[in-house]
């Protein structure tokens, strides 16, 4: 009895690996959005996540935006059908793309079993979370290194999928983004177990 | 070149025996013949052509210049195969010595660069199907790493409906971290006088130019500890002496500084995770007190509790009175302990990290027991907690500074935990101190200004600005009368700043109101 105790204790099913995924891109994204200085600071509040405070927007608009984006994603995140999330910021007047986060996803079969039709990872949680927090941590730093994103911009997200992926009538294709001239830096990963995310932010040089 | 087809019209006209068509074209008829055929062709229909093999050849390919080069030949009336056109130009001149008949290409209204790019797209695309695997592989390799996946495999995904753009007339707010513009001072004019300059500049030769160590450390005796590299140095403001207290052996050099609150004690902490105490007076080691297993960075007293805070996170109070030294283990940071303070009354500890944590732990003075549980764990800063102060004369107020991502000096009432005023300096912040004279704090700060600010307690607006350093400022430090402020820059430079010298007029009332005080106090019993 003891046994499976601590074996559910351990274990991290599919939902719950995914969940913590989209977890951090909602938080990696608003801590972006906020430390880039694309939104004004004002429309921004602290919240308490994976232990650090982090500055999450408060306009209706980019929630409802990110929340439809990431629902989406939870989705084919379980079916995996996603291999990368780019954040790109564009400059508003020109179009030009300034800077890419690429949030890549690769899915691990190690160490995963199959429990009651579920995948499930051995990872204990507050390893992840810690994880997590010190990527998240790493996002706010990058304000010191990367260039002033002078002008007015503007994100979006690109989502990169498996061609077999069913596609709902509010998406649409587009094209990749690159950035002329850019400098690459790989941040932290962290891992589920069951999915391991690297995070890279590419910027302009000048 | 000229005289050679010169030669050769000569040759045809000696020869007699042939019949006169054969011979030279007669002048006139050359001229007319000349421009139409061979000049016009060549620049108008096979203009591209002819720039093509021009460029080609500068360029050093050495495919393209054959094949331009029959064209181009195919191209030039066979009527005169001697001439090639590379002669033309040149010949031209010497023929029309003279007169309006002459052809003067405009180039300017044609498009070589235009023409060069349109000939070579073409090759280019065939060449593509002409690579051999090895060059395949690698052009797909390069998509790849570009894309960071296999594109043709992978769609590309946006959702329809956009994320709003920023409100109209947005500026982006970080341009401050960016630029050298000064920040607006409060309007309300100060009435006291704060120069400007530094009072005196010091050399610090090979400071550590490392924004997690503390390196400097006035004490109540009027010394002034300064590491330098691997020694330190004792500097008595009094006299002006300086003496080597110690130099370290090997790769090894001094992370942290702090005297105790007597003032002939002086900690001293290792980048080999050593702490060392020193008696300044006789200039020779007391302890060796080991414990950590990387650098320590901070170093705080409370009477015989030295606290060291390291680069593993964990702090740890030692009882230096104690054969066992080693008396609590604080590990609730997960990276460098870079701040450390005991407050005035011993009854806590301030500890911030690089894991932008700030801790507040609970201390009984004279009591060798200690909580491993922060009493407050305080995460509101987004970058690494160094500047620590406390409030002099209110001692559960604590003011805390921010890293290069945070900027921010907030305040904290550490009988409640919660922060109760912040502002943002537009800068990193490396150190703050209390005056308690002029009810003021003075923070240092990095780039852009490298500059020290004097605010107002508790309105924080801001008094003065000092300027000065040309590198950050590493480390503040107050001399014993209250009046003096030493900076540490990365310029490797001490400034001594009297910001803090009390005007003698008010001194004067002070020094009135306090014998009156006490007489009434003599009354009264």
């Amino acid at each position: 009895m003891t046994a499976v105790q601590q074996q559910t204790r351990n274990a991290i099913t599919l939902k719950g690996s995914a969940k913590l995924v989209t977890d951090y891109l909602n938080y990696g994204i608003n801590s972006i959005l906020f430390q880039r200085g694309i939104y004004p600071p004002e429309s921004f509040k602290a919240e308490e996540h994976f232990g650090l405070s982090i500055l999450v927007s408060t306009d209706e608009k980019i929630n409802e935006f990110l929340q439809s984006v990431l629902t989406q994603m939870k989705d084919w995140l379980m079916q995996e059908k996603i291999q990368k999330l780019s954040l790109v910021v564009t400059n508003t007047s020109t179009k030009e793309v300034l800077e890419r986060w690429d949030f890549r996803l690769e899915y691990e079969k190690e160490n995963v079993k199959e429990e009651n039709g579920e995948l499930v990872g051995n990872k204990e949680l507050t390893v992840i979370q810690k994880e997590i927090k010190d990527v998240l941590r790493q996002i706010c730093s990058t304000v010191s290194f990367l260039p002033l994103l002078d002008a007015p911009c503007e994100f979006d997200l690109h989502i990169y999928t498996k061609p077999d992926c069913e596609v709902p009538a509010e998406w649409n294709e587009t094209g990749p983004c690159f950035i002329a001239n850019s400098q690459e830096l790989q941040l932290r990963s962290f891992s589920t177990s069951l999915h391991k995310m690297n995070t890279v932010v590419s910027y302009k040089t000048e | 070149m000229a005289q050679f087809s010169f030669l050769n019209d000569l040759n045809s006209a000696v020869r007699m025996d042939e019949p006169i068509t054969k011979g030279p074209v007669p002048r006139w008829q050359k001229k007319t013949l000349e421009p139409s055929g061979g000049i016009n062709s060549s620049l108008n229909l096979s203009k591209g052509k002819i720039s093509a093999s021009f460029n080609a050849s500068s360029s050093g390919m050495p495919k393209t210049p054959k094949q331009s080069d029959a064209m181009a030949m195919k191209k030039t009336p066979s009527k005169t195969p001697k001439k090639s056109p590379g002669k033309t130009p040149s010949r031209t001149p010497t023929r029309t010595p003279s007169g309006g008949d002459r052809f003067i290409p405009s180039r300017t209204g044609t498009n070589f660069e235009l023409g060069h790019y349109k000939l070579n797209q073409q090759e280019n695309e065939r060449e593509d199907d002409g690579l051999s695997p090895a060059q395949k592989d690698n052009r797909q390799a390069m998509k790849e790493t570009l894309h960071g996946c296999d594109i043709s495999q992978t769609r590309i995904l946006a959702f329809q409906k956009k994320a709003p753009a920023p409100p109209e007339g947005y500026v982006n707010p970080l341009k401050v971290l960016y630029s050298q513009s000064k920040t607006p001072m409060s309007a309300k004019a100060t009435s006291r006088y704060i120069p400007h300059a530094p009072d005196r500049i010091l050399d610090a030769p090979e400071i550590v130019d490392d924004y997690y160590l503390n390196l400097i450390d006035w004490s109540s005796t009027n010394i002034l500890a300064v590491a330098l590299g691997n020694s330190v140095y004792l500097w008595n403001a009094a006299t002006g002496n300086i003496d080597q207290l110690l130099e370290l052996e090997g790769q090894d050099y001094v992370s942290s500084l702090n005297w105790i609150q007597e003032g002939n004690l002086l900690a001293v902490g290792t980048s080999l995770g050593c702490v060392q105490l020193w008696d300044a007076t006789q200039n020779k080691r007391l302890r060796l007190m080991d414990g950590h297993s990387q650098r320590v960075a901070s170093l705080s007293w409370n009477t015989f509790i030295l606290s060291s805070g390291s680069r593993t996170g964990q702090i740890i109070h030692h009882d230096v009175r104690q054969r066992e030294h080693q008396v609590a283990l604080l590990s609730s940071h997960t990276q460098e302990v870079c701040g450390l303070k005991w407050s005035p009354d011993g009854k806590y500890l301030a500890s911030g990290g690089n894991d932008n944590m700030l801790y507040i732990w609970s201390g009984i003075p004279g009591q060798a027991s200690y909580q491993t549980t922060p009493l407050y764990s305080l995460s509101a800063h987004q970058a690494a907690v160094k500047a620590l102060a406390w409030c002099p004369w209110a001692p559960h107020i604590l003011a805390s500074g921010g890293g290069t991502a945070d900027r921010h000096i907030r305040f904290w009432n550490c009988n409640i935990g919660s922060c109760f005023n912040s502002i943002d300096t537009k800068s990193q912040v490396c150190g703050i101190l209390w005056s308690s004279a002029f009810k003021e704090i003075i923070s240092g700060h990095g780039f852009a200004n490298n500059q020290l600010i004097i605010w107002k307690y508790p309105s924080m607006a801001k008094v003065a600005e000092l300027t000065g350093h040309t590198a950050r400022v590493l480390h503040l430090a107050m001399s014993p009368d209250n009046t003096t402020v030493l900076s540490a820059g990365a310029d490797e430079t001490l400034r001594l700043w009297k910001c803090f010298v009390p005007d003698p007029l008010k001194k004067k009332e002070v020094k009135d109101s306090a014998p009156i005080h006490s007489i009434l106090k003599q009354s009264i019993r």
